[in-house]
């Protein structure tokens, strides 16, 4: 049984789940909580590709996230890998505290 | 016969460069004298021959090989003798070979005898390709190559700063005009396609119209170059101090044949020149103004060499006022007898300077007329050759007409006749001043050595040949033997007179009475009546003229204010240099860009993705909007 779709709907939620990722990216100060509002943008953009696949019946949208799902799963390994590391070497996880990479002019 | 007069020389040069320092002293002599002497030889029997089945052109030409081919300028190395080559020929083998023999003995006591005669055969060698060249390029190549030796052999005693500031004015200064002349050929190459000097004279007349602004400005770009080399008004003041150098070199190079490149050169352009009568008539100015300028410096000059050096630049002047007056032959006469007593007046001197410990102050030497009285002879021989000494000296016959043409040339007048027999007084009064100093009086130096056999010889050769030489051309007016000027003229065309002229016999009365006079001004100042001197030496307008012309005329001075002191200051003010500024400029921005980017890389994760947020909207507003 096939009752309309719509598609705008499902786009819009799509939207917020990605805004509210990247509110959680930029706001958070916890490294595992900003790689978990990364899985949350990642899988915005997957509500996105569903939603255009069911709204063009194409199956491309329906494979590209699956796609999406390996390479969260890959990315999330490496992730928690560093992120393992890093709380090794510098026994936090505060992200404000990890500012090894700034440029120093004067010290070079 | 021909290349190897030209390579017997280089070959000299290549044997005591390479091998000098592991040859003995005797070996070295042989090379470098040697060498020179066999060129002698073989341009004798060259000459002879030439003058006796000379092939009817006139000359005889030699194509070694072809140099380089550029465009449509071909350059081959060729070598060509006429009448007027044969003459520097002879002299620069000649002259120059009694110069080696005489440095033999002269150098006996350097440390460098084989560098010395490695330079000075280098300068036979690039001075015959001088002489010999068949294009303006060879010619050229010649004119820098002698130029070199010159800086090599001023400095030949490089430990004294003197003698290495003494070359490099002489290689600056003669640079400007080797400049002026290489302007002048590219004129020349520009105008007429060939650098080839015979196709060059041959098609002049008919591509310049005569008195064209384009022919005037190559004869005096010519004209520039042959001052530079020949030290002519205003580019003179490198002689006097190129006599830092030896003795040997002195004669040779700087009294006998370099200086006189460049009345070659004017000779060999005669074509030339005749198409510019106004670039003639400076040419006749600067000759007389120099000879007179130059003869007043060396009235009061107390080095003896520096003496010689100012009446190298007066006698030069009077072959180049000949030259401006069309009269070619009588200024190669002069430089062909002038190259044998000015020769031997260097040598004379080189003989004196080195008995006497070095002394060049004339006024320390004196009575040297019992103690070495070949020296002396010979020296008297020189000086009366170079005052003109009439019908005893070859300074004489070659002089003479250039003064009377000084008058009965097209181009004569009173002015530069006037020019010239005050400059025959003036020659006659140093000659006197520079024997009676030198030789009379008393001792107030003790001798330390006579001259050997080696200096002697030359010596004595080159003083009869300062008697006699001039014999082979007499003034028509007394004998008909004109021998020189009929070789010269089948080369140069014979002088352009007035009309209605008054007696040659007159002009020459005149020149002989001055001549005398002037001997009787010096041997009244300087024996008679010494009293006059000194009372000259307590008035203060006297001594400041003396002093202004034993400086040259103050040309250095003037010099060093326009051109030396700006450049200075030039260069003072551009220590830190100024293009530099721009360039560090550019790095010094690029290094406030790399400090105001770096700021934003401040290890902030949050800011980073800030940053491609911020982007991102960007390209997509961008998108948007457009």
């Amino acid at each position: 049984m096939m009752h309309s779709f719509n598609a705008h709907t499902v786009l819009v939620v799509a939207a917020l789940l990605f805004v509210l990722g990247l509110t959680g990216v930029l706001t958070r100060k916890n490294i595992i909580f900003m790689l978990i509002s990364v899985e949350v943008m990642l899988n915005a953009a997957g509500l996105a590709f569903v939603a255009a696949g069911a709204q063009w019946h194409q199956p491309d949208g329906q494979v590209m996230f699956l796609f999406i799902l390996a390479m969260a799963a890959a990315e999330i390994s490496v992730g928690l890998a560093l992120v393992l590391q890093i709380y090794h070497q510098h026994k936090t996880m505060d992200v404000e505290d990890l500012e090894e990479l700034r440029d120093r002019p004067n010290e070079n | 016969m021909l290349a190897s007069i030209a390579a017997l020389p280089f070959l000299g040069f290549l044997l005591l460069s390479l091998a000098g320092r592991r040859l003995p002293r005797i070996a070295i002599a042989w090379i470098g004298a040697g060498s020179v002497s066999l060129a002698a030889i073989l341009t004798v029997l060259y000459g002879i021959h030439f003058l006796q089945s000379s092939p009817d052109s006139g000359v005889d030409r030699w194509l070694l090989w072809q140099w380089f081919t550029a465009g449509n300028l071909s350059v081959s190395v060729s070598l060509s003798v006429d009448a007027l080559s044969l003459v520097f020929i002879f002299i620069i083998t000649f002259v120059g070979a009694l110069i080696h023999i005489y440095s033999t003995g002269y150098m006996r006591q350097d440390r460098d005898y084989a560098r010395f005669f490695a330079c000075m055969n280098l300068f036979v060698g690039a001075m015959l390709v001088l002489v010999m060249a068949d294009n303006l390029v060879l010619l050229y190549l010649g004119w820098e190559g002698v130029g070199m030796c010159s800086y090599l052999l001023i400095g030949f005693w490089y430990e004294s700063p003197a003698n290495c500031q003494a070359a490099n004015k002489a290689f600056l200064v003669t640079r400007i005009g080797d400049t002026a002349m290489l302007i002048g050929l590219f004129l020349v190459f520009s105008a007429l396609h060939t650098l080839n000097i015979p196709a060059i004279l041959e098609q002049a007349p008919g591509h310049f119209t005569k008195g064209a602004p384009n022919i005037t400005l190559i004869a005096l770009l010519l004209l520039a170059g042959g001052m530079g080399k020949s030290a002519q008004l205003p580019l003179q003041t490198w002689l006097p101090d190129a006599m830092a150098g030896p003795s040997p070199v002195s004669a040779l190079i700087h009294a006998a044949t370099m200086v006189t490149a460049g009345v070659y050169l004017i000779a060999r352009m005669h074509t030339l020149f005749q198409l510019a009568p106004a670039a003639m008539m400076i040419t006749a100015l600067v000759g007389g103004v120099t000879l007179f300028m130059a003869g007043c410096s060396a009235m009061v000059q107390t080095d003896i060499k520096r003496i010689l050096a100012y009446s190298t630049i007066s006698q030069i002047g009077y072959m180049f006022l000949a030259l401006g007056l069309g009269a070619w032959s009588a200024a190669i006469f002069h430089f062909f007898t002038h190259a044998f007593f000015k020769a031997l007046l260097f040598l004379a001197a080189g003989a004196v300077i080195e008995a006497l410990h070095h002394e060049q102050d004339i006024f320390r030497m004196g009575g040297l007329k019992a103690r070495m009285p070949l020296v002396f002879y010979t020296f008297l021989a020189g000086a009366a050759a170079l005052a003109a000494l009439p019908f005893v000296s070859a300074g004489f016959y070659s002089k003479d007409p250039i003064l009377w043409y000084a008058w009965s040339s097209r181009n004569g007048n009173a002015f530069l006749w006037g020019l010239s027999l005050a400059g025959a007084f003036i020659t006659a009064f140093y000659c006197t001043r520079l024997m009676l100093v030198v030789f009379g009086g008393e001792m107030k130096t003790r001798v330390r050595e006579l001259p050997g056999k080696a200096m002697t010889i030359p010596l004595a050769t080159l003083a009869v040949l300062s008697v006699v030489a001039g014999c082979i051309e007499w003034p028509h007016n007394l004998l008909h033997l004109s021998l020189f000027s009929d070789l010269i003229q089948k080369v140069l065309p014979a002088p352009v007179l007035k009309e209605q002229l008054p007696a040659e016999g007159i002009f020459q009365l005149a020149a002989v009475v001055v001549t005398l006079l002037g001997i009787y001004t010096g041997y009244l100042l300087y024996h008679g009546e010494k009293s006059i001197l000194v009372r000259w030496q307590r008035s203060p307008g006297k001594v400041m003229t003396r002093n202004f012309l034993l400086g040259g005329w103050g040309f250095d001075q003037l010099y060093d204010t326009l051109f030396v002191q700006p450049f200075l200051f030039i260069t003072r003010v551009n220590k830190t240099d100024v293009v530099d500024r721009v360039y560090e400029g550019l790095a010094q921005v690029n290094v406030k860009f790399n400090r105001l980017l770096s700021t934003t890389q401040n290890g902030s994760l949050r800011w980073y993705i800030a940053g491609v947020l911020i982007g991102i909207l960007f390209i997509i507003t961008l998108q948007l909007v457009l």
